[in-house]
């Protein structure tokens, strides 16, 4: 491993986004714009926007990542430009760890953005610490970004990486809890829900705003290894050698 | 001393979707001289180079490059490679795009200006590489590829699309780059280009038809006319097989 490849590529990786200012807008605003919505939408019920506010606060992050990763990875696989990083210098999990380097950053401001927004504007009130319903918001981009990092190798046209939302995202969010709580699932359902890893992403910022500081700290360890076996798996399926 | 031949290929089989893109084919690279590897699209060129390169999984055979096995690290620095695509960030400048490289290899910005210059790119530099033209955009790909002047430089088409007198730009720079001691494999599908190089490689159908100099192609073939040449040199292979 060598830093130097790892910060070339992050850096590589913010002068693409520093071209593409309507991308940076558009994950910056628009978990902002989908958290006003659910305020608006629960107008006369504040209790039930103060139960889904929080989870929400790191899911919205989370797809947002796992898009945005996805996508700029099977570029790199389809433009060639991964074909030629492989004759030079620098390992392949250099290229991972610049890839989670530069979009953690991203990650973890988006998530502050939309933490203050939810919290200072839109009045989500936590019983927990609001840092760390920040910290949690941030692992859920985290998570999103290293799932999508991991999948992205299954896709060979961005068609296929976008269609990874649906189907890879969607069916998570449904079991996660946030819908129907886990002990009213079926038993199979729960027991699917258990492996899942955005479960653990929704009971960590469930469990915050609860005040339950000490589950919460339990759901996030979980996560975290959730982030490094995607990412692991997103530098196993780069291959140097094609066919 | 530098090993006299470049590269050295034995026996290489190569299979693409079932089918043998190399069947198993032998070839030298000379070092130190400009060599074209000549032959129709589907000859099998770029998959050639891929595996001189070490990003190509071959079925068999061995590819040894400046006396070491292809695709080991240790040649990462001595080898460089341009795809026929160019494999340039398009929303990157050019600048952005070589000091990219430049900075994984750890080579400071000096040498950036340096190859930037020698392609020509001086003004255009700043602009997005998207807003270039073709030829730009090859050279791009190519400023990258002169970084920390490689030993051996592959290039896989990169004359392709180019107007005439960038054409004669072009190889003239391979000449230069000959001279100060690379060797250069360039790939192509004009055969008027084998005139400008040292040594040629014909290939077809993943098939070394002749390994030759243009000069010594003409006398061979007993024709001027390259294209001609290439055809009798095909009939002449059939006749044989």
């Amino acid at each position: 491993m060598s830093a130097r490849a790892t910060f070339a590529t992050a850096s590589r990786l913010f002068a693409q986004l520093r071209h593409d200012p309507r991308t940076i807008a558009l994950i910056m605003l628009v978990p902002l714009l989908l958290l006003g919505l659910l305020k608006l939408l629960f107008a006369d019920n504040e209790l039930q926007f103060q139960e889904v506010g929080p989870p929400l606060l790191g899911i919205f992050p989370l797809v947002v990542m796992f898009l945005v990763t996805s996508v700029t990875m099977l570029r790199e696989r389809t433009s060639g430009t991964l074909e030629r990083l492989m004759t030079l210098p620098m390992s392949r999990g250099d290229l991972v760890a610049g890839y989670a380097l530069a979009f953690a950053v991203l990650a973890a401001v988006q998530a502050i953005v939309a933490s203050v927004w939810a919290i200072g504007v839109l009045g989500l009130d936590v019983q927990g610490s609001s840092f760390a319903l920040v910290g949690v918001a941030i692992l859920n981009a985290v998570l999103g970004m290293a799932c999508g990092l991991g999948l992205s190798s299954l896709a060979t046209t961005e068609f296929q990486a976008v269609q990874f939302m649906p189907a890879f995202i969607l069916p998570q969010f449904l079991l996660c809890g946030l819908l129907v709580p886990r002990d009213q699932m079926a038993g199979a359902l729960d027991a699917l829900a258990g492996i899942l890893p955005m479960t653990y992403a929704y009971e960590a910022l469930a469990d915050i705003a609860a005040g339950d500081g000490s589950a919460a700290a339990v759901a996030a360890a979980v996560t975290l290894g959730f982030c490094a076996l995607a990412l692991g798996l997103g530098t196993l399926t780069l291959r140097r050698r094609t066919p | 001393m530098p090993p006299a031949q470049a590269i050295a290929v034995r026996g290489l089989r190569v299979e693409r979707g079932g089918r043998d893109v190399l069947p198993g084919i032998d070839l030298d690279v000379a070092a130190g001289r400009v060599t074209g590897l000549i032959g129709p699209s589907g000859s099998g060129k770029s998959t050639l180079m891929r595996a001189i390169v070490g990003v190509q999984v071959v079925g068999g055979g061995s590819v040894t490059v400046l006396g070491e096995s292809a695709g080991t690290p240790a040649l990462r620095r001595r080898v460089a490679y341009v795809t026929q695509s160019g494999s340039v960030y398009g929303d990157l400048t050019a600048w952005e795009n070589v000091r990219y490289l430049a900075r994984i290899m750890g080579i400071g910005d000096d040498d950036v200006r340096r190859v930037i210059e020698v392609v020509g790119l001086v003004g255009s530099e700043h602009r997005p590489v998207a807003r270039l033209s073709g030829g730009q955009r090859h050279r791009v790909a190519l400023a990258g590829a002169l970084l920390g002047r490689p030993e051996l430089l592959v290039l896989d088409e990169p004359t392709v699309g180019l107007d005439p007198l960038l054409r004669r730009d072009l190889w003239a720079l391979f000449e230069r780059l000959r001279d100060e001691g690379a060797t250069l494999l360039v790939s192509t599908h004009v055969l008027d280009e084998a005139g400008r190089c040292d040594d040629v490689l014909l290939l077809r159908d993943g098939r070394l038809l002749a390994a030759t100099t243009a000069a010594g192609l003409r006398s061979d073939t007993g024709t001027d006319d390259l294209d001609e040449a290439f055809v009798r040199l095909i009939e002449r292979s059939g006749a044989d097989g």
